[in-house]
């Protein structure tokens, strides 16, 4: 291999991999395009804070132990923080679910952004019921007994036992995060690369302005000036989406 | 604690559901009404151009 020939090693490939998923510029964009203004759209970005606060208060108790959480002052509070986050986090994912339902998100080669979203709902589920069989208290027995018959009708009660706390502990602070934690990033990585899905309304709009700025990848985005303009000489009257 | 005896539940049909959960579940409908229906800060509408 001489100093002008092209380096073909996996870092490279990895690189060029790595750019052509999601093209320079776009990873983390200073601009969205102007349908972005809106309440509706905020909701992933603050399911995605919850999960930071989830994944810090839930590290501190792994770090603790139960008897803290269960005895000290701090761990009360700190319990309590890692309870709220994810009632949050979950209150805010499925608002999220609701507006991108109603929005058909799934428009314009965006599949698979939907479904690794539902990937992630189904495994912070599976999240979320073992964090309720590590509490080491009644409420964890109570549902570990209820649960198991559940679970041992469907015929998986053979592969892993709800009543097992140690397992139950360890799927909820290493196994499943990890799953949560890949198919999240794939998430976001999915809407980085195809932008965020327009309203049903502003995708002609798109297809139709004649000077729009290209935003990587081939595709064009409305700034908020080309959508002013767009509204104003819509035909329809130009009502907002 | 809170213990299941001091739980109110709403009874409804054969549907029955805390009040915890009905109210959380009721937030979550309203916040969502508000986030399609308000307008967002810094919004550029047509009038305001």
């Amino acid at each position: 291999m001489t100093a002008s020939s092209p380096s073909r090693n996996w870092t490279t490939a990895l690189r060029e991999r790595l750019s052509r998923t999601v093209p320079p510029g776009q990873a983390l964009p200073d601009r969205q395009p102007a349908y972005v203004n809106s309440w509706i759209y905020v909701f992933g970005a603050a399911t995605m804070a919850a999960l930071v606060v989830v994944l810090i208060s839930g590290g501190w108790l792994a770090i603790e132990g139960y008897t803290w959480w269960h005895t000290s002052s701090i761990g009360h509070f700190v319990n309590s923080l890692h309870l709220w986050s994810v009632e949050i986090f979950f209150a805010t994912m499925v608002i999220h679910l609701w507006g991108k339902f109603f929005m058909a998100s799934w428009r314009g080669k965006r599949g698979l952004t939907w479904v690794t979203g539902a990937l992630a709902f189904f495994g912070s589920l599976g999240t979320a019921f073992t964090g309720y069989l590590s509490q080491t208290n009644f409420d964890s027995q109570w549902i570990s007994t209820q649960a198991k018959d559940g679970l041992n009708a469907a015929g998986i009660g053979a592969y892993f036992s709800v009543t097992n706390t140690s397992q139950m502990l360890l799927w909820h602070v290493t196994l499943l995060p990890a799953i949560v934690g890949v198919i999240v990033v794939l998430h976001i990585v999915l809407v980085r690369r195809h932008g965020v899905v327009p309203p049903i309304d502003a995708e002609g709009m798109q297809l139709s302005s004649p000077d729009l700025e290209p935003t990587g990848a081939g595709r064009h985005e409305l700034t908020t000036k080309d959508f002013a303009r767009e509204t104003a000489s819509s035909p329809s009257g130009g009502e907002q989406p | 604690m809170t213990t299941l005896a001091s739980t109110h539940f709403v009874h409804w049909g054969v549907v029955q559901i805390s009040l915890g959960n009905l109210l959380v579940i009721g937030l979550m409908i309203v916040l969502f009404a508000l986030a399609v229906l308000l307008p967002f800060p810094g919004r550029h509408d047509r009038g305001e151009r």
